[in-house]
Parts: C-alpha cells; sequence; structure tokens
C-alpha cells in the first residue's frame, strides 16, 4: 500500500482515510474463501455437464475480479454518485427484465436470462441494489419535501418490479426485493400499524402463493413433510453437515458435491460446511454477521436519511442472501435457490454484489455532517 | 479543508436532495428501527448457527435417506454370505475387490496410456484397449476385479483418468471340486447355479454363512477316486455319491469332467452337468435290491423262496437272459448274489405289479428327488406300467432314476427301513416326517444278502478289510435308439458299510468305461466301480472315525450271513 498521509487531499487519498477498512477487510477475506470453496465445489459440477475441471474456478476468480474493480469504484462515489449511479442502473435494467421477459432463454422453468454479447446476464440481479437506492432517495426525499410523493412513487416502481419478478417467474427474487423495500419502507417511517397489516399481508401473500402456484405449493409441502415428494437435495445437503464434523472431511474430500446440481452456487454452504468443517461453518456466518452489523453501526451515526435508507437496505439484502442461502441449505427454511453473497459461483449475482458492496463502502465512509468525523 | 468547501457549496445552493435536512425525528426513528432490525438479523444468525451445530452433532437423522435415494449403487453393504462344508470349511466366499475403469477424456495421452496397462495386464487386447481410451465415453470398463498388487500395479503407472470400482467377487477355494454342487454366480452377484441359485435370496440378505452337509475331505477322495477309475477305463464321466444313513445328509457328492466355478462360461456342456443329480438313468442290476426288499416286506416272498432260471424269459417280444447264467433254480439270495434278471423278473411278478410299484413310489424313486439344488432330473416313469415294465424295472431297465434317489433309497432299505430326505444343509433333517417303509426283519434279511455280494458274490473286489462292505452291482446298457447299445455300459456299484449297523451309503457309476488287460476286458459294474468303491471306503472310513472291525468276528461273520444254497422245502415259485 502506497503511503498515504492524511493530509493527501486526492480522490484516493481522501478515499484510504475514510473507507471503512474493516468492512473492506471482511470482504476481501470472504472473497478470498470463496474462491476455496468454489475450487473445491465446481469441478464435479463441470464434470457433470462436460466441461473443463477447472472452467467454473477459472471464471469465478475473473468475475471476482471484474466484481472487485466495480466495489472499488462504486466505493469512490459520493452519495450524491450513488444514487445517480442507482438510477442509472434503474433506467437500463428494468428495460433489460422487460426484454428478457420476451426474449430470454427458458432454464429451469424460469425466463431470468438475457443474452448479451455472448455473456448471459440476470437483470434482476442488478435491480435488486439499484432499486435499494431509488427506494430510499424516494423515502427520503418524501420525507424532506412537503409536496413530493416519494412513497407513493416508490410503492408504484416496487409494484413493476415485482410484476416483472412474478412473470419470470422468480420468487426468491421477488421475496428480497419486497424484504429490502419493505425494510427501507419501515425505516423511513412507515406507521406501526401499517407494519403489522403488511406482515400479515405477508403471510396471506404466502398462503396464496402455496394455493395458487404450483411450484410454489410443491416446494413447501416438501418442506412440511419430508416425505411427500424429492427432498433429495435437502437430505444430501443435511448429511454433509453431519458427514463434515467439527473440522470438516478435508478440501476435496466431500461426497456431498458429487449429488447436488448446483454444489458451486446454490448449495456451496453445504459443501463448505462438508470439506471445512463446522468451525469453518460458524466463521462464514461470523463474517456475514460481522459484514452487516458493522456496516449497520457505521451508517447509524449518518446524519443523511438517504444514507441509512439505502445503507440499510442494501445491508438488509447482503445478510438476507446469505441467509436465504444458509437457511435452505440447513432446511430451516423451504429450498430456494439463492447465492451466498461473493462466495457462489455466478457471475451476474458477483457483478451486482460488487456494485452494492461498493455502494456500501460508499455510504459508511467519513463524512462531515456526520458524527463520523 | 476540502470537506468545508463541498459543505459549504451545497448549502449555499440550496439544494435539499441528499442533505442532512430531513426532520430529526425522521432520523432518529430511522436509526431505533434500523437497530431492531440489526438485532433481528443477529437473532436470525444465531438461529442458524445453532441449527448448524445440531446438525453437526446429530447422529445423522437423514441418514436412512442414502439407502433409498436415487444416487448410482456403490454395492450394498453387506456381502454375500459365505458358503461352508459341514466343517466351516470355506466353498464359497466374496472378497472385496476393485474393478478398473477409464474416463477417456480425462486421459492425457490414450496411446501411452494403452501401451503401459498392456504392459501390466498382458492378458488385455492392445487394439481394444486403445479403442476403448481413445473413444468419447465417460466411462469404460478396462478390467473387473483385481486384485491388490495388481490395483498397485496401476496406481504406480499414475496414469489420470484411471479409477477404480469397489466391486465383490464370488470365490471358490474348492474349485472344481465342489463346482456341481455349490453353483456359481453371475458378474453380478446372482446366483445362477447350485446352492448358490437355490439360495440366492438367503445368501444376499443373511450374513451368516451357509453350511453344507458336504465334508470337504470325503468330498476329495470321492472326487479323486472316480477321476481315477474314469482315466484307468478311459470312460467318458463318473458320478459318485456318500450319503450318511442316519439323516440323509449328503457327505459328498461328485460328477465328472466337472469345470471351474470362476469361469463357468469357459466350461462345455457336458462339464456344467452335474451326472449325480441331473442325470437320470436305468441303474441296472443295482434296482434288484429294491425288487427284493419290496418282495420280502410285502409279504408276498421269502427268503427261501426259489425261482426258475434254467432258461431265458420269453415275454412278448422281449427275452430276458441272465449275463452269467447258473441255468439252475435259483434262491431269493443266489438271485441277488448272480444278479440274475430271469430271477428278478419272476421276484417282481411274484410281488405283483401294483404292490411293487407301490414300494418303488414310497421309495421315491417314481419322483423328483427333493434335494436342494435347481438341477435335479426327474425320473423317467413308464406312462403305462404293465407287467412287462414290472419285470424289466425289477432288474433296473425301464424306470430311469438318478443317483441321489438310488442312495436315499438304499439307505432304508439297509438302516432301518426309514426313507430320510436327501439333503445337502447340514443338520437341516430332524427326522420326524420320515416314513417307515421295512421292518427290522426285511432289513436284516437285506444287510445279509448285500453283504453276501460282496463277500461271495459279484461284488467282492469293492471289500475294505474292516469296514464290513456291503452292496450291489450294476451294470446297465446304455439306451441307444429304440434298444440298448451292450458295449456301452454305466457300470454301477451300489454300497454301505459297515454292514452290521450301516453308517453310510456310497454309489459310483462309471459312464462307458473301455474293458481293460487287467479286467480281462469286462466292464461291469464289479470290475469298474467295485473297486474304486473299496478304495473310497478304506481311506474315508478312519476320517470319519470309523474304526475297522475284525471280520472273523462271529457276530459279524454268521450274524451277517446267509446261506445262498437252496434250503430243502423252499418254496418253488411259478408265477409265468
Amino acid at each position: 500500500m502506497p503511503h498515504l498521509a492524511r493530509t493527501d487531499t486526492s480522490m484516493i487519498g481522501q478515499w484510504w482515510w475514510t473507507v471503512d477498512r474493516w468492512l473492506l477487510a471482511a470482504i476481501l477475506l470472504l472473497m478470498a474463501m470463496g474462491i476455496m470453496f468454489v475450487a473445491a465445489a465446481s469441478p464435479p459440477v463441470a464434470i457433470r455437464i462436460g466441461l473443463p475441471s477447472y472452467y467454473f474456478i477459472k471464471r469465478h476468480v475473473v468475475l471476482l475480479g471484474v466484481s472487485f474493480i466495480l466495489m472499488m469504484g462504486t466505493s469512490l462515489l459520493s452519495p450524491r454518485g450513488v444514487r445517480r449511479t442507482g438510477l442509472a442502473l434503474l433506467v437500463v435494467f428494468i428495460p433489460l427484465m422487460i426484454a428478457t421477459l420476451l426474449f430470454g432463454a427458458e432454464v429451469k422453468g424460469g425466463r431470468r436470462w438475457i443474452y448479451i454479447m455472448g455473456f448471459s446476464l440476470q437483470p434482476s440481479e442488478f435491480i435488486k441494489p439499484a432499486f435499494a437506492i431509488v427506494a430510499a432517495w424516494l423515502f427520503a426525499k418524501g420525507r424532506c419535501l412537503q409536496n413530493f410523493p416519494g412513497t407513493r412513487i416508490s410503492i408504484g416502481l416496487y409494484a413493476v418490479i415485482v410484476s416483472l419478478l412474478l412473470m419470470q417467474p422468480d420468487l426468491g427474487m421477488t421475496v428480497v426485493v419486497t424484504a429490502i423495500w419493505g425494510c427501507q419502507f419501515f425505516l423511513a417511517g412507515m406507521p406501526i400499524m401499517l407494519v403489522i397489516g403488511l406482515g400479515l399481508l405477508g403471510l396471506g401473500g404466502i398462503g396464496g402463493a402455496y394455493m395458487f402456484l404450483p411450484h410454489v405449493t410443491s416446494r413447501i409441502d416438501r418442506f412440511l413433510d419430508p416425505a411427500s415428494g424429492d427432498t433429495y437435495q435437502v437430505q444430501r445437503s443435511l448429511e454433509a453437515f453431519s458427514n463434515g464434523g467439527l473440522f470438516g472431511t478435508g478440501p476435496g474430500q466431500g461426497q456431498v458435491k458429487w449429488h447436488l446440481p448446483d454444489a458451486h452456487a446454490d448449495f456451496i454452504f453445504s459443501v463448505a460446511g462438508e470439506e471445512f468443517g463446522m468451525i469453518m461453518a460458524l466463521g462464514i456466518i461470523a463474517l456475514y454477521a460481522f459484514i452487516v452489523l458493522r456496516g449497520m453501526s457505521r451508517i447509524l451515526h449518518s446524519e443523511d436519511l438517504f444514507v441509512l435508507l439505502a445503507g440499510g437496505g442494501l445491508l438488509t439484502q447482503f445478510a438476507l442472501q446469505a441467509m436465504i442461502h444458509m437457511g435452505s441449505s440447513l432446511h430451516l427454511i423451504p429450498t430456494k435457490g439463492m447465492t451466498l453473497p461473493f462466495i457462489s459461483y455466478g457471475g451476474s449475482s458477483l457483478l451486482a454484489l460488487g456494485l452494492g458492496m461498493g455502494m456500501i463502502l460508499s455510504l459508511t465512509r467519513k463524512r462531515p455532517g456526520g458524527a463520523l468525523s | 479543508m476540502g470537506f468545508h468547501i463541498r459543505k459549504s457549496r451545497v448549502t449555499i445552493h440550496g439544494q435539499p436532495v441528499h442533505q442532512p435536512d430531513a426532520p430529526t425525528s425522521d432520523i432518529e426513528m430511522a436509526r431505533i428501527r434500523l437497530i431492531a432490525v440489526g438485532l433481528i438479523f443477529l437473532c436470525a444468525w444465531l438461529v442458524i448457527a445453532g441449527r448448524l451445530g445440531m446438525l453437526t452433532f446429530s447422529e445423522s437423522p437423514q441418514k436412512p435417506a442414502k439407502t433409498t435415494s436415487t444416487q448410482v449403487v456403490i454395492k450394498p453393504g453387506t456381502p454375500r454370505a459365505t458358503i461352508t462344508d459341514r466343517n466351516g470349511q470355506i466353498l464359497a466366499t466374496s472378497l472385496a475387490t476393485a474393478s478398473l475403469f477409464a474416463d477417456p477424456r480425462n486421459l492425457p495421452d490414450a496411446d501411452e496410456a494403452t501401451t503401459r496397462l498392456v504392459e501390466t495386464f498382458p492378458d488385455l487386447d492392445r487394439d481394444d484397449v486403445f479403442k476403448k481410451l481413445s473413444g468419447k465415453q465417460h466411462f469404460v470398463w478396462i478390467k473387473r476385479n483385481l486384485t491388490p498388487r495388481q490395483q498397485a500395479d496401476v496406481l504406480r503407472l499414475g496414469i489420470p483418468g484411471l479409477d477404480f470400482q469397489k466391486e465383490e467377487r464370488r470365490v471358490y477355494p474348492a474349485g472344481n471340486l465342489t463346482a456341481h454342487i455349490v453353483g456359481y454366480t453371475d458378474i453380478d452377484g446372482n446366483g445362477i447355479a447350485g446352492i448358490e441359485k437355490s439360495f440366492n435370496d438367503e445368501l444376499a440378505t443373511h450374513p451368516a454363512p451357509l453350511r453344507l452337509s458336504l465334508d470337504l475331505r470325503i468330498q476329495s477322495i470321492l472326487h479323486e477316486e472316480i477321476r481315477k477309475t474314469i482315466k484307468r477305463f478311459s470312460a467318458l464321466g463318473g458320478s459318485g455319491l456318500v450319503l450318511d444313513t442316519r439323516n440323509g445328509e449328503i457327505i459328498a457328492m461328485a460328477s465328472l469332467p466337472d469345470f471351474d466355478p470362476h469361469d463357468p462360461g469357459k466350461a462345455s456342456d457336458d462339464a456344467r452337468f452335474n451326472r449325480a443329480s441331473l442325470g437320470v438313468y436305468e441303474m441296472g442290476s443295482t434296482f434288484k435290491m429294491f425288487t427284493a426288499a419290496a418282495a420280502l416286506e410285502s409279504g408276498q416272498a421269502l427268503p427261501t423262496d426259489l425261482y426258475d432260471a434254467r432258461k431265458p424269459l420269453k415275454v412278448d417280444r422281449f427275452t430276458i437272459r441272465d449275463s452269467h447264467p447258473e441255468s439252475r433254480w435259483l434262491s431269493m439270495p443266489e438271485v441277488i448274489m448272480y444278479s440274475s434278471n430271469i430271477g428278478a423278473a419272476q421276484i417282481a411278478l411274484q410281488t405283483t405289479t401294483p404292490i411293487f410299484r407301490a414300494y418303488l413310489e414310497a421309495l421315491g424313486l417314481t419322483q423328483r428327488a427333493p434335494v436342494e439344488l435347481p438341477e435335479v432330473g426327474a425320473p423317467l416313469v413308464p406312462s403305462r406300467w404293465r407287467d412287462i415294465n414290472t419285470m424289466t424295472i425289477a432288474f433296473g431297465h425301464g424306470l430311469a432314476v438318478n443317483p441321489i434317489q438310488m442312495a436315499s433309497a438304499f439307505s432304508a432299505v439297509i438302516t432301518d427301513g426309514i426313507l430320510h430326505a436327501p439333503t445337502l444343509v447340514a443338520g437341516k433333517n430332524d427326522n420326524a416326517t420320515s416314513p417307515r417303509i421295512f421292518s427290522e426283519k426285511t432289513v436284516m434279511t437285506m444287510r445279509k444278502i448285500a453283504r453276501l455280494v460282496v463277500s461271495e458274490g459279484t461284488g467282492k473286489q469293492a471289500a475294505a478289510e474292516g469296514y464290513v462292505v456291503g452292496g450291489k452291482t450294476g451294470t446297465a446298457e446304455k439306451a441307444a435308439g429304440r434298444g440298448y447299445n451292450r458295449k456301452a455300459n454305466l457300470s454301477s456299484f451300489l454300497s454301505a458299510f459297515p454292514m452290521q449297523d450301516p453308517r453310510y451309503v456310497l454309489l459310483v457309476s462309471i459312464d462307458e468305461p473301455k474293458g481293460i488287460p487287467e479286467t480281462y476286458g469286462f466292464t461291469t459294474g464289479g470290475w469298474v466301480a467295485a473297486p474304486a468303491i473299496g478304495e473310497i471306503i478304506g481311506r474315508m472310513a478312519p476320517l470319519l472315525g470309523i474304526r475297522p472291525f475284525d471280520e472273523t468276528a462271529p457276530e459279524i461273520a454268521s450274524g451277517l450271513y446267509i446261506d445262498p444254497a437252496p434250503t430243502k422245502g423252499g418254496r418253488q415259485i411259478v408265477v409265468f
């Protein structure tokens, strides 16, 4: 690291002295562990679908590099820059989501991917941070300006995005987007009676999905009653943790990755648990908790409502993805394909996370006007 | 400094976009609510961590799902059960082996890999291996069931793309010796012949060894003596059986030629054919023992009865002759001793057809032997059983049975009159349901007659000094076309020892022996099979703990003696 004086007023110099280096270090550690786990979990998946053994590892490292660059770049932004970036992303990716519905390839029962210049892209991954930023701005502005209907615009935008997600259909993403937005709405001062009402409505929504969406019905049935159908993946995943024990079977020695189709993505936590053991898995949990709680405590001191709402939303997204991934593989919740942030293989997810984390790093920087300086 | 400038600029231009001018109460509420959200997340993580710990230390309650899941089967846990002889000697067992396969896509150099593999396994075909290794499949077998040393050799080659699949191989330590009885399995471990087939489910599911009634030592003796006899007389083949008279357990059973159970595919059909159980034969004169026993037990005949054997019997188009005619009236013991067909035919007729037939049926000679093998031949019984059938069956023609039936029926005749179902499983028969067919009186007479055959009749060569052998020779002409071939014999000896209290029944049959100078060209049971019986008994009796007796001791010499000479006042039977 080049020597940067505290009096250095260049962009890099300011960044270095204001960014939360603990947060940055934790993210870098997470990325390093991700490479290790993808290296362990992906070769069997690659072999199974007829790709070279190291295909996913190589791609993961390259994409992680791009993601890192995106993150660093975004973290240089000011809150205003963050807001503009979020808005720009939303403007680009909402049309892309519509295009996905029209031209996207159907993979595993959903239209979520679009091919652009040889790359397959999942626009909804980018919608998450973008919408978190824009919604935060709308809520904040609605609070500051008497005549600005921020909340209503935000509700309208939410309705549009959720409709697009449900048309794919991508229920997991819908849940995450809803949770982020709901959390932001809550932070922004949603009346407590409305919180309770919406909570009930949410339960009703899940009930409705159970009643009317057949694949949701089957998912939930299988969760509640393991005997009712194919719970093969979850069973294998649970065996992985008991196989692994405290210290794991050792890198490469696990079995679960041979039996799960998405061992490198939706079930990477199981592979980590089996090959590296419970202590490592607890370490991963602690790392995610640290990042989220550390981020929250940083933005807590901000005097800017937008920073509070945007940071809260982005951190909620990050936390929720990790919790859904872990909860699925531990059979705490119905199996829901969700990547483990920065650890799972997955191009769009990694790039979008780079952007999202960059925004968090930017929002948690020390700023005048906040109580941090 | 920079911060101040930026801040002041925002203030000056009055842009309210993101600057912290929202009401302080809103900020405070957002903070409190954010803390609440953080706490919820913290709780969620604690739950996840707790669940993780629970799973790690649980005894994997989900494990049973493993067996029901549709994964590629890597062999179920329990290996196929072992088969042993009665003394625990292993006849069949399963060994874990490794089978070599390749994933050609991972081979760096198919040509070199082929060269190294063929060097390691010279029996592999180079072209065949190269074709497999240069193919596009993901999985090709190279060689099944390697020994640990072979596996180590392959590992030492260090060629990526080669791997092993754990397998189980069935091994038969006794090899040819028990091949016909134990049988064999296919490559997937399913029994397809012998005991392996008839006990397939038990062997696959119950880990306890299956203990057969066989005694490997006796099996070896029987096998060796039959092999020697076949060689000596240039015979086509032969079979032999040793049966325990107390419970019907088969102590030894041999059929030659035989085969290697590890590679049954290489053997000819003839070699795989079990002559001792699957073959049914017209057994010839050995059958006369049953004829006599039935006649005596039914009360139709007395041991002192006399039969006219002065000239051949003419019945319809048949003529019944004796091969060594005495051409005089013969007593019943003489009929057996000199093996008179003419006499035997008359004894059977004297018994009358329905009674004679009923006794043969009671002795199990008309039904498939109930032994635990899939390969058991059904007897060939005349479709219409007339008097002429009775007369020929009396000397063992016209009813084809297998050696197991012969031995078990003979056991009833000379032991205690009780028919024990023949069995290959040790300790299976409790004898509770075994039917009694002959009285002690009949049994005693038959013992004496059987002893007479060996001490003075056609079976002298079966004598084994001290073991009081008794029995009956048989020289059956083999059926050829519509008649019989006088040159092609099935030469047998059916015997038991020691005759004062028989413990074992033995049967040896030699298929088409050729005459040799030492036997003056004879190929009869007395010349071919009887000497083998003598050898076998002389070798097996010490192993089975039977001590030699003093054959001249009065209780044996006179207790087993019956005077064959026609007694004055004996009934002259005229039935024809």
